[in-house]
């Protein structure tokens, strides 16, 4: 990167690191952070969807939808999130697979799990295997998104079905009082008044899909932690940069920049915890009132 | 079907912990070999769940003392402790303690003349144990600490009032008090404590001779068989068996710690996902 840079053997000191710490691996490891970044603003509005599209079907009048949303809730309460997390993608992954087997292969009657491999011909393979690179990373990621999304939507909809049940009967009588419709009770009141009870929940919820993060390792895509433990690793002579085992440096940088994350957002969310509370009758809310009077 | 059942589970039933068969299962895979190795796997994360919560619960105590102390140097440490341990990623926390504890010299540690090995560190069942251990202790500190800071001040005028003092009002107020209000969080802790157990095997500790957890054995088959859609189910069917009797026993102790109360003004055991790593 540098010009100092071109005969790493002869750097020494400071000029030795500087160069060490701009090669270009390293800085796919700096980029590996805006990965991590990018997933958990991705998923984050996802997963507030399922988590809202689930809570409001647990709560349906519809006996199926009803079933569907109280399935979906209780479905991370008993089972680790980490099987979801290996499950999800490769299901996914098979599933539109099969539906591109169905399409686009000539019919067979070949079993599908046979042999070791998932058995679909080559032109319905997710991405197609003479598709460039970046675009099996995009695929990877795209599954991991949906993973997330997924376990995270259930996380969410537990959170927000109890919100939606902590807001207050009377005020929901209140406006049925003034003739609104179930609709129009649900919209005008219902959602706008649950944010407050929600937030602890959905805070909570935010530090955990911040810690979940590492787990994308798990599913093969190359992040902070793939790009630590391969750069920490010994490096011999052969190398430009030879080093002893430095995985013990690269994983603390990590748990630094976990535990940064972890105070930011405890801040933020500090922040918007007292803007929310404004004006409700909680005892956050109480609380404000009185300190202003 | 080339082995009968029985058989199948005489010989894998206790693969886990190396002994039976040394092979695993290579190709003919039946519901029966899923089954018999998942649920042997499952040893190991009842191994790391029970003693890490068990150790865990009393350093979680002093920890919820030491966080409630007046006094700095007590107060700041356990601070410190239980914001890096639940401010992190378990994840994280595994590899940073393989990777220190690879580092210790091989040959052991010379202590005052007294050799102490130090490879057994290393392998999961001790490195792990510990990782769990200390998160463990963190998590539950925490919600221990809340519910002391929740104990009614009437309790605590009442104590004074009788004359109680230091380990006795402890002992019989405030403990079990605390352990009270903190129940219904605790259990929900326990649940995800044994969820969590099964990211050992997936995070730098080596699965020596494949002797794995449920998870690790439930990989096992997904990548052999390309099918995930039966050995993740078995996996989680053993996992939802592993919550209810949780669920049953956090229950049991629930009941024997609100005996006291009225039926109806005792708290409900509910799992509420919040509380997680």
């Amino acid at each position: 990167m540098f010009d100092i840079c071109a005969d790493p053997k002869s750097l020494e000191g400071l000029a030795w690191a500087l160069c060490y710490l701009t090669t270009g691996k390293h800085l796919l490891f700096y980029g590996s952070f805006f990965v991590v970044l990018a997933l958990m603003l991705i998923v984050a509005p996802i997963a507030l969807a399922f988590g809202f599209g689930g809570a409001i079907a647990a709560r349906s009048a519809f006996l199926p939808l009803r079933l569907f949303g109280k399935a979906y809730t209780a479905m991370v309460r008993g089972v680790p999130d980490i099987i979801f997390f290996l499950f999800v993608p490769v299901a996914m992954d098979q599933g539109l697979e099969y539906l591109r087997h169905l399409w686009l292969c000539p019919p067979s009657d070949a079993p599908l799990w046979s042999k070791g491999e998932f058995a679909v011909c080559a032109a319905a393979k997710l991405p197609l295997s003479s598709a460039p690179q970046i675009w099996h990373e995009i695929y990877g990621f795209f599954l991991a998104v949906i993973a997330f999304s997924v376990v995270f939507g259930a996380f969410a909809a537990n959170v927000l079905y109890g919100a939606m049940n902590a807001v207050p009967r009377a005020q929901l009588e209140t406006a049925e009082a003034y003739g609104m419709t179930t609709a129009q009770v649900r919209r005008r009141i219902l959602i706008p008044q649950m944010w407050t009870y929600a937030l602890p929940g959905l805070s909570n919820l935010w530090m955990i899909l911040i810690k979940a993060t590492p787990l994308l390792f798990l599913l093969g895509v190359e992040d902070i932690v793939y790009w630590a433990r391969e750069l920490g690793a010994t490096k011999s002579a052969l190398y430009d940069y030879p080093h002893g085992d430095w995985r013990v440096w690269y994983v603390l940088a990590l748990l630094v920049y976990y535990l940064g994350m972890t105070k930011i957002s405890e801040r933020v969310l500090d922040r918007v915890t007292s803007r929310l509370s404004k004006g409700q009758a909680t005892m956050a809310g109480e609380a404000q009132r009185k300190a202003a009077a | 079907m080339t082995d009968s059942c029985t058989q199948i589970i005489a010989d894998y039933a206790f693969r886990s912990l190396g002994y039976g068969e040394r092979v695993l299962p290579r190709s003919d895979f039946t519901l029966c070999h899923e089954f018999t190795l998942i649920g042997s796997g499952l040893i190991w994360n009842v191994y790391f769940g029970t003693l890490a919560l068990f150790f865990g619960f009393f350093a979680a105590t002093a920890l919820a003392l030491a966080k409630a102390s007046p006094r700095a140097w007590l107060r700041r440490p356990a601070e410190a402790f239980i914001f890096v341990f639940r401010g992190s990623p378990l994840f994280i926390q595994f590899f940073l303690a393989y990777e220190i504890l690879v580092q210790l010299p091989k040959a052991g540690i010379t202590l005052g003349g007294l050799l102490i090995p130090t490879d057994w560190t290393t392998s999961a069942w001790a490195g792990a144990l510990l990782v769990l251990f200390l998160n463990t202790s963190a998590y539950s500190a925490e919600i221990f600490h809340g519910a002391l800071m929740a104990v009614p001040k009437g309790d605590i005028e009442a104590a004074d009032a009788y004359g109680l003092t230091g380990w006795q009002k402890f002992r019989r107020i405030l403990w079990p008090t605390t352990l009270r209000l903190a129940w219904p969080a605790y259990t929900n802790e326990a649940i995800f404590l044994f969820h969590a157990t099964t990211i050992v095997f997936f995070s730098g500790f080596p699965a020596y001779q494949q002797r794995g957890d449920a998870l690790y054995y439930a990989k096992f088959f997904a990548d052999k068989t390309f099918n995930p859609f039966i050995p993740y189910p078995i996996a989680a069917f053993y996992f939802i068996l592993v919550t209810l009797t949780l669920i049953g026993l956090f229950g049991m102790i629930n009941r024997r710690l609100n005996r006291h109360l009225p039926g109806q003004s005792r708290p409900k055991l509910r799992i509420r996902p919040q509380i997680i790593r």
